[in-house]
């Protein structure tokens, strides 16, 4: 895998770290989906937000993103609550290729970040052979594998230069080589300074990056602590049981 | 039959009076819909994309336009372009100008509401993407266009099957002058009643041939698109 050595942009300073939740509630009608979050996220290795389906993973990772509001409580960024989200970025689960080439959709990405011009044709060669699509450039996107499209997403989620990268389960629905490409990729991301946000129903892929797990159950945050400590000796019955691989309901 | 054989003959012996009339209809429906869709293009994706009081009866009305009778908006643009017209200063009443002029408001609402059809459906798609690259709503607006463009090439065609197709706008407005205002299917109905069929036979077959080659290349630059873009 290539190296993902970075241009001069990217030593700006943190703006949007330690991402905290302060008491953020998430409702759909009278639907909960977010329960009272408070939650500090700071630089550091990977965090993993892991849960059972429905406990509000992904939508932890779009409040954190700044794709939806808390319908009470906040979400400050850097310790403010202003959201220009110019240094966050997000892979979702199915991500949507543009209708364009690889390399347009990264240049594309390069330049909603007002990248400059000339620089662009290299950083996107660049950043295309980081995520092992060097030789891919030219192909339509949405002709690609459903491994590489989600290491393509990776590449344009990273022409954003963030410093906070969010993931929804990128590799939910990847086999096994794939998920490995896209864990190498999260591993020299995040050894590079980006901070990974990641949600997993994966506990396997969470023991493997994780530095800290934050653990959802039913949209209510039960456990953070670090990923060691979680999976030794997790201090709570739900995640006891959900590291025994019980159902928790 | 002599009659469908003289048609071919004016049609294969390039007949300068028949070749006339289609070069002047191509250059009325294609300048409309060129037109129409120069303003029905964004118009269609704003009205997809904002959110504002009234847009639910635009959409209706853009809907319902899409049946305008010909001879209606040729009225209009009658009013409109007659000397004592709000624009009659312009002086291009029985000009291919008014003729373009009136086929473009008669295709507009064809493009427009098709048009945001094809986004709509394009940003439920794109919604969550561009909203985290924080594309701004002009980038929105081209971003969707340009990555619709090949679904937006048979919007195009409707356009112009419509403007090609039509009598009533430009007959009123154009006044069906020969060798100046005349199209092919204004001359198509003249022939016909004066019992020229062979001319209006001619007409007609070249109309047709149009009408499938350029469906044609439309068919073909869409494929490609696809090919090359995904």
């Amino acid at each position: 895998m290539a190296n993902f050595e970075r241009g001069e942009q990217m030593h700006a300073p943190l703006t949007d770290l330690p991402l905290s939740f302060d008491n953020a509630s998430v409702r759909a009608g009278a639907v909960t989906i977010l329960d009272r979050i408070s939650l500090a996220i700071a630089p550091g290795a990977p965090t993993l937000l892991i849960g059972p389906n429905g406990s509000g993973k992904s939508t932890l990772v779009r409040l954190g993103m700044g794709l939806i509001e808390a319908t009470s409580g906040r979400v400050l960024w850097g310790g403010h609550t202003s959201d220009d989200g110019e240094r966050r970025a997000v892979v979702f689960q199915r991500p949507v290729m543009l209708r364009r080439t690889a390399a347009a959709n990264v240049a594309y990405a390069l330049a909603s970040r007002s990248a400059a011009a000339g620089a662009m044709p290299g950083r996107v060669e660049e950043l295309l052979k980081a995520v092992g699509l060097g030789a891919l450039a030219g192909r339509p996107a949405r002709r690609l594998s459903g491994g590489e499209q989600q290491r393509l997403a990776l590449a344009r989620a990273l022409a954003r230069d963030p410093e906070v990268l969010f993931l929804d389960e990128p590799t939910a629905s990847l086999d096994p080589a794939s998920t490995k490409a896209v864990e190498d990729i999260i591993r020299v991301t995040a050894a590079s300074g980006v901070k990974i946000v990641m949600a997993t129903h994966d506990l396997g892929q969470a023991r493997r990056l994780a530095g800290d797990v934050v653990f959802l159950v039913r949209g209510r945050l039960v456990e953070h602590a670090g990923a060691e400590c979680f999976f030794t000796s997790p201090a709570t019955p739900e995640a006891a049981a959900f590291l025994r691989g019980d159902l928790v309901i | 039959m002599t009659e469908g054989v003289s048609a071919l003959e004016l049609v294969l012996g390039g007949d300068a009076n028949l070749y006339s009339i289609v070069w002047l209809s191509l250059y009325v429906s294609l300048c409309a819909v060129a037109l129409a869709a120069l303003v029905g293009f964004p118009l269609g994706a704003l009205v997809a994309l904002v959110r504002f009081p009234g847009r639910s009866f635009l959409v209706v009305v853009l809907n319902a336009f899409m049946g305008l009778p010909p001879v209606v908006v040729g009225l209009a643009v009658f009013l409109l372009l007659s000397r004592s017209g709000p624009l009659g200063s312009f002086g291009i009443l029985f000009t291919p100008r008014a003729m373009i002029f009136a086929q473009a408001l008669l295709v507009l609402p064809i493009i427009a509401a098709l048009a945001r059809l094809t986004i709509e459906e394009l940003w439920s798609e794109y919604r969550d993407e561009l909203t985290a690259m924080r594309i701004g709503p002009a980038g929105r607006v081209t971003t969707l266009l340009w990555d619709a463009r090949f679904s937006l090439v048979t919007t195009l065609l409707a356009g112009f099957g419509r403007a090609a197709a039509e009598v009533g706008t430009v007959m009123i407005v154009g006044g069906n002058i020969d060798g100046f205002t005349r199209t092919m299917t204004t001359a198509i109905a003249l022939e016909t009643s004066k019992g020229d069929l062979p001319l209006a036979m001619g007409l007609g077959l070249v109309l047709i041939t149009l009408v499938i080659l350029v469906n044609a290349f439309a068919w073909g630059v869409r494929r490609y698109g696809e090919l090359r873009a995904g």
